[in-house]
């Protein structure tokens, strides 16, 4: 997984509550293989209406998004996070996340920050009216543009996740003899848990 | 120390903890559906074997077709696809035509499959269903269903516990649908982020097992890992003589009396509601959290003062079609849709057949029971006859018109009022305006082609 420490690049603001992984993925695209990427999936029912910022040329190539809360609820469909990565993205900034949605995301090297309701519409703004870029720096958890910075929150054990570019098979993998002898003692005990 | 019914299955499920907090969690059940293929194709890049291949349960649900006839090529290679992994690493299969296939969230408590005490898994959201019995049940990404086939376990930070106590009784007509959707309403499409909720009370320990599975069904809609009911003495009975209940049941239901939490046991927040104060539930919006009893109007925007919140309300009414103010009773709706994870048991079916006895739909419909055995059970019955009779479609069991990925639609524009679990826009297809509701107020639908007060309309005749 690559890692992510420090990224400054073009940001584009979604001004939309609710942005679900329907939405970010929509259902009948779920067909396509990993292999075929899922770049042009994404928000296609939305894209194409006038004035929708991800096709604003103002905010062509952006690598961050900006939106309003509960961003990436409902469905666990990880080509959510396809959709996004495969398009660019390496960070979604709002104010909160669908549960699965943000562990997806980890799993993939997409960013996850969590602002409060007030900055995210202070960022919002900013890539509206003054400036399409923002700094994000995962060590200082800190957005910053045109002198103006933001806190963001990340559960750190997703933080260090992100840092160091961990694949948690590999990382499982190596307690495979404390699997194992837990599931020899589990076998015995909770024998009708077994099928 | 009190310990409630979340912690003690955790604690017996955690083989390690590392000093961050991640804890490494042993699955007891993995159900896996045709969305699986990106999981398998993991596997095979890291030419890796499925490690506890009994503990997973393969079932062709998501793109089950619901009407005979030819079914297209790339639904039927999402079939093929399962049908070929499944063979490869030796894991129990339901197919489409299989007497035991189902939605997997009707065929794991339906097989016995899922018990109490239990951790269940599924690339599918709606794993949050199997708490109905007891049970962590909790959706995962692919790459977490990739984890699972190849060390049944999972890496997991402990949520944070909420109990949810419902008082009193529900009145006539009102389900568990109506009760999910209220809860909803007042934690927020995200309220419930970051917990495991229990439900509790007198209210829901009346609700059925089915009315428990739809509660459990709908945790996820406000953000929660999942959602639980203690097992009691209602769990045992709905699992006594399920093809897959344990061989030394009443030794394991002497264990699972165990499970409900202690007495003060402590949750990070309680909520507490009156079930005498719920009234039918529809969906106005294009969230699950856009929920109002059917005697209400339209939110006004004007009238909201959040900003961003008045913002939602204005562009979710624009995109179903909807006025400020609008009365919820009387809505013109295209078609009715009676399915799905949360609503296609068979108290779900009888619960619609009751209202369309011996009557005419004026409006087409679907319904599709939730599996193979609903199916048969409700033609048993006789309510398929009833459904059939009024004018609706009599379908096979699949996800169907929930998530329309096996061709079941509603057009641009269309409304429907839909027993599923999300009104979010093109859900039911592109353009699709979809009002949540229980099976009652969905049959209720049909008969007026309006949306309905269930409460105003006597049960049809038997």
């Amino acid at each position: 997984m690559e890692k992510f420490t420090r990224l400054t690049a073009t940001a584009c603001p979604l001004p939309l509550a609710g942005i679900d992984t329907d939405q970010l993925a929509p259902a009948r695209f779920l067909k396509r293989k990993r292999s075929e990427g899922y770049g042009p999936v994404l928000l296609c029912d939305l894209r194409g209406a006038p004035g929708f910022p991800l096709d604003d040329p103002r905010y062509a190539g952006a690598r961050i998004l900006a939106a309003r809360r509960n961003f990436g609820g409902g469905s666990s469909r990880e080509a959510a996070v396809y959709a996004l990565v495969d398009y660019g993205i390496r960070c979604v900034v709002a104010p909160s996340f669908g549960d699965i949605f943000a562990s997806n995301a980890v799993g993939n090297g997409l960013l996850p920050a969590v602002v409060s309701e007030a900055d995210a519409e202070a960022i919002l703004h900013m890539l509206e009216a003054f400036t399409p870029s923002l700094t994000i720096d995962l060590e200082a958890c800190r957005i910053s543009a045109q002198g103006a910075s933001w806190p963001f929150a990340i559960d750190p054990v997703w933080r260090e996740k992100l840092l160091q570019g961990w694949d948690d098979i590999d990382l499982t993998l190596s307690r495979q003899g404390e699997i194992d002898a837990f599931a020899l003692r589990y076998r015995t005990e909770h024998a009708f848990a077994w099928i | 120390m009190p310990r409630t019914l979340f912690e003690k299955i955790w604690q017996l499920h955690e083989i390690l903890r590392r000093p961050d907090g991640q804890s490494l969690l042993w699955i007891d059940r993995h159900y896996v559906h045709e969305g699986s293929h990106v999981a398998f194709a993991q596997l095979e890049a890291r030419c890796a074997a499925v490690a506890y291949p009994n503990l997973c349960i393969a079932v062709a649900d998501h793109y089950a077709p619901t009407r005979p006839g030819p079914v297209a090529p790339e639904i039927a290679e999402m079939a093929a696809r399962l049908t070929h992994n499944s063979g490869v690493h030796g894991i129990r299969l339901s197919c489409w035509d299989a007497p035991d296939q189902g939605i997997v969230h009707v065929i794991g408590p339906e097989r016995g499959l899922t018990l109490p005490g239990l951790i269940v898994v599924c690339g599918d959201s709606h794993t949050s269903t199997h708490g109905a019995l007891g049970a962590i049940g909790f959706g995962i990404g692919a790459s977490e269903v990739a984890h699972v086939l190849m060390t049944q376990t999972l890496w997991q930070k402990r949520p944070k516990l909420m109990r949810v106590t419902v008082e009193g009784t529900l009145g006539p007509g009102i389900g568990a649908k109506d009760l999910a959707l209220c809860i909803i309403t007042q934690l927020g499409a995200d309220g419930g982020r970051g917990f495991a909720i229990e439900y509790a009370g007198p209210a829901v320990r009346a609700l059925s097992m089915e009315g428990r599975l739809t509660l459990c069904n709908l945790t996820i809609e406000c953000g929660a890992r999942c959602g639980m009911v203690a097992p009691d003495e209602m769990t045992f009975a709905y699992l006594r003589g399920r093809p897959h209940a344990p061989q030394r049941f009443e030794a394991a239901c002497e264990s699972w009396a165990k499970l409900p939490s202690d007495s003060g046991a402590e949750f990070h927040r309680e909520i507490t509601l009156n079930a005498a104060d719920i009234a039918p539930i529809v969906t106005w919006g294009t969230s699950p959290e856009d929920a109002l009893p059917i005697t209400g109007n339209v939110p006004d925007p004007a009238r909201i003062e959040n900003p961003v919140r008045a913002a939602h309300a204005r562009e979710a009414a624009a995109y179903m079609g909807l006025h400020p103010g609008q009365k919820l009773v009387g809505i013109t709706v295209d078609r009715v849709f009676i399915g799905s994870c949360t609503n296609s048991r068979i108290e779900d079916l009888r619960a619609a057949a009751a209202i369309l006895a011996g009557r005419r739909a004026v409006i087409p419909g679907l319904v599709s029971p939730g599996s193979a055995q609903v199916k048969r059970q409700a033609e048993q019955e006789g309510l398929a006859n009833i459904f059939t009779d009024a004018g609706l479609e009599w379908g096979n069991s699949g996800c169907s018109l929930c998530v329309g990925m096996n061709g079941d639609l509603v057009q641009p524009g269309q409304r429907c009022a839909s027993t599923t679990n999300r009104n979010f826009r093109g859900r039911q297809g592109p353009g699709a305006r979809t009002h949540l509701m229980s099976p009652a107020m969905a049959a209720a639908a049909a008969l007026t082609g309006r949306l309905t007060d269930v409460r105003e309309i006597k049960p049809g005749r038997i």
